[in-house]
């Protein structure tokens, strides 16, 4: 399925854990950093705006080439379940519909997700290289002196971005469900 | 030392852009062994996918180069103070080049200095050897594999795990269980019994520069091992947690002593974007061969 940004609830709504989607617009990179000032009161940079946005938890490999311009080289997902104590704030308050990451998150995020209308999105954690190949453009950067480069907010273009919904906004979670069905198959075997 | 830092350039290059080949081999097999039309069979490709253009384009993997961890076997009298030195500015070197991310943060102040130069980065281990040859391997471990390695120490209550092996094995397999598909798997695991908490550890992650295929040449752990790796793939976490047949591509475990009153069992997780490779340098710091 295509999706594009920025994200309508009523796009958001109709996905389900297990689709596998491919996203084309902006995303902006967050991770620990950006999370905790945020959600710590933190304002966003001026002209930023995360409604109808997509958070991806990334701290890419970024350079400049020799015009001057950014370009990502390598850009895989990071652990999301760090950011777990601020996602479902940051989801509300600011308006986001989607989050970009692997390995899942919590019960709150969850919750954030049902109530406000945002999905959480897996990409394929370590696969770096055919994700950058996706970033087609780096539009932005903002607070690369405050936190570093793999913290840095990067605005990025993605074309045909490839993820999975893993987290829907109707509360069902594909990770709690594996997690279920292994803690009863090992349960059987030791 | 300049032919010493161009080396190890090239073994953190070839380190971070390229696939050993016994875990190509493992994960090509995991594809394989996929149901069709899966969201696992899709995460298999694109990670088999994702492992060519790595090479074909020498840029990293994963763009967490992960912690660099230097085992070198050098023979008696081997110069470590200037080898550190090179390997230090070979790091510095390979993260203006891209292939390593700026990685490395003080601890204190948070503050990322671009170098990935610091206290404990790079790590080298040495060891003597009775070879003239000096053999310098590499790993770089990301942190979302790390964050999931797991110490236990028995007895444990909560996993009903007694000091025996069939508790190491309850030990083991509930890490699997907790790391889900949060370490990038499939994965590897490395396992230390026994030993004291840092020696247990350290031992863990030295079996990942075992190759996978390999088998443990004590008959009581190459059963744990083949057992674990069983058990494991029945669990249905699968390739990244989203269900499947491939949970582990492998398990190396070893076992030190321990003092009476302790039994640890230190488990680490390799992703499946396992990067470690070695060389075998002569004195003059030139690759002789490449040892995997």
């Amino acid at each position: 399925m295509n999706i594009s940004t920025p994200l309508t609830e009523e796009v958001v709504r109709q996905l389900k854990v297990g689709d596998a989607v491919e996203i084309t617009g902006v995303v902006v990179t967050g991770r620990d950093a950006v999370h905790k000032y945020l959600a710590k009161g933190g304002e966003l940079p001026p002209g930023v705006s995360l409604t109808g946005s997509i958070i991806y938890h990334c701290g890419p490999v970024v350079f400049k080439d020799e015009a001057g311009n950014w370009k990502v080289t390598a850009a895989g997902p990071t652990t999301s379940i760090r950011e777990e104590p601020y996602q479902g704030d940051i989801i509300k308050k600011f308006g986001v519909r989607a989050v970009i990451g692997k390995g899942g998150m919590g019960d709150r995020t969850l919750a954030a997700c049902q109530e406000a209308g945002a999905v959480y999105l897996h990409a394929i954690g370590g696969a770096a290289q055919v994700l950058a190949e996706h970033i087609t453009k780096v539009r932005n950067v903002y607070f690369l002196e405050k936190f570093g480069s793999p913290e840095a907010i990067w605005e990025l273009d993605v074309v045909k971005f490839p993820a999975v919904v893993t987290m829907d906004a109707h509360g069902n979670s594909l990770h709690k469900e594996v997690l279920a069905h292994s803690q009863a198959e090992l349960a059987k075997r030791v | 030392m300049n032919t010493w830092q161009d080396s190890l350039i090239e073994l953190i290059r070839r380190t971070s852009a390229e696939i050993p080949d016994d875990v190509q081999r493992a994960i090509l097999a995991a594809l394989e062994r996929e149901k069709k039309g899966t969201i696992a069979e899709s995460a298999m490709k694109i990670i088999e996918h994702n492992i060519a253009l790595a090479k074909q384009k020498s840029q990293p993997i994963c763009q967490d180069t992960g912690s660099v961890l230097f085992y070198v076997d050098s023979p008696a009298g081997f110069d470590q103070i200037s080898f550190t030195e090179a390997a230090r500015n070979a790091v510095k070197l390979a993260t203006q080049k891209g292939y390593l991310r700026q990685n490395s943060v003080d601890s204190l102040t948070g503050k990322n200095d671009g170098t990935n130069l610091g206290p404990g980065a790079p790590t080298i281990h040495f060891h003597q050897h009775k070879e003239a040859a000096v053999s310098v391997r590499l790993m770089l471990k990301g942190g979302g594999c790390e964050n999931v390695g797991a110490q236990y120490s028995l007895p444990d209550e909560t996993i009903k795990a007694d000091r025996d092996m069939a508790g190491c094995r309850k030990a083991i397999l509930d890490a699997v269980l907790q790391a889900q598909g949060k370490g990038c798997g499939p994965g590897v695991l490395g396992v230390c019994i026994g030993g004291d908490r840092a020696t247990g550890y350290e031992f863990s992650k030295i079996q990942f520069l075992r190759t996978l295929d390999d088998r443990n040449p004590n008959p009581e752990l190459d059963k744990l091992e083949q057992d674990i790796l069983n058990t494991a793939n029945e669990l249905g976490i699968g390739p990244m947690g989203f269900g499947g047949k491939t949970t582990l591509l492998g398990v190396k475990i070893c076992a030190a002593n321990r003092v009476p009153a302790s039994f640890f069992v230190s488990i680490s997780y390799m992703c499946w974007a396992y990067r470690r490779h070695g060389a075998r340098l002569d004195a003059t710091g030139k690759i002789m061969d490449w040892l995997y």
